[in-house]
């Protein structure tokens, strides 16, 4: 098992009630595994699917990307506001 | 002081003038900025006040990787970009582009450039308090 830590930013932190947590993974594990299990832990957060971009350590990332122990991941959906 | 620092997160109020000292340099005849204000309405709803929030150890490093982008489009020189966060009152500034370039076009086009890219892939969120009380993360 590997631990992550996932940082909750705007309209995720409202749903998931917390700034960041720290979630157990098991190898090996990538950002869509993780998300997955995000999304069954706070079902809210579906209705972001498909639509982020994702970041490792605070580095653009995919879906695919693998994670390892003591990575921070962040889910992050682009700014629609304005034009 | 503290040595200027071209792309920042701030809580504090921004001004303009140490963006622009910083920019314009000898070579370049153009230097444009850009200044984003909190408006005080969205689709014809009235807003009361915004709030910016950042991942800012994230989007410091992609404000200058946004610049390195522009550069490799348009033949520009120095560019600064600052982004507040926390709650801005209308008519508080939100960001500003500061971007010089021998001539206008190119200074004009990648001040839009930036723009444009902040709002597709930085990791800063605006939330709209609208005047009636509700609020609403724009994503």
């Amino acid at each position: 098992m590997i631990t992550v830590h996932v940082r909750f930013f705007a309209g995720q932190r409202d749903i998931a009630g917390r700034a960041e947590q720290a979630l157990s993974l098991a190898e090996p594990a990538s950002v869509g595994e993780l998300w997955a299990q995000l999304v069954a832990a706070y079902p809210r957060l579906a209705g972001y699917t498909g639509r982020m971009l994702y970041a490792v350590n605070q580095e653009f990332a995919q879906l695919a990307t693998p994670l390892k122990d003591g990575d921070e991941v962040a889910f992050i959906p682009p700014v629609s506001g304005g034009r | 002081m503290s040595e200027f620092q071209p792309f920042t997160i701030t809580g504090h109020a921004l001004e303009p003038a140490p963006l622009v000292a910083y920019a314009q340099t000898p070579g370049d005849g153009a230097v444009v900025t850009f200044t984003g204000v909190a408006r005080n309405h969205f689709g014809g709803r009235s807003t009361a006040f915004l709030v910016y929030e950042a991942y800012a150890e994230m989007a410091v490093p992609v404000l200058a990787q946004i610049a390195e982008e522009a550069r490799a489009r348009w033949p520009i020189g120095r560019v600064a970009v600052h982004h507040r966060v926390g709650q801005l009152a209308i008519g508080e500034t939100a960001v500003i582009i500061v971007v010089a370039a021998p001539h206008r076009h190119e200074a004009f086009e990648a001040a839009e450039f930036i723009m444009d890219r902040i709002k597709a892939i930085a990791p800063i969120w605006k939330q709209e308090h609208w005047a009636d009380g509700e609020a609403e993360w724009k994503e």
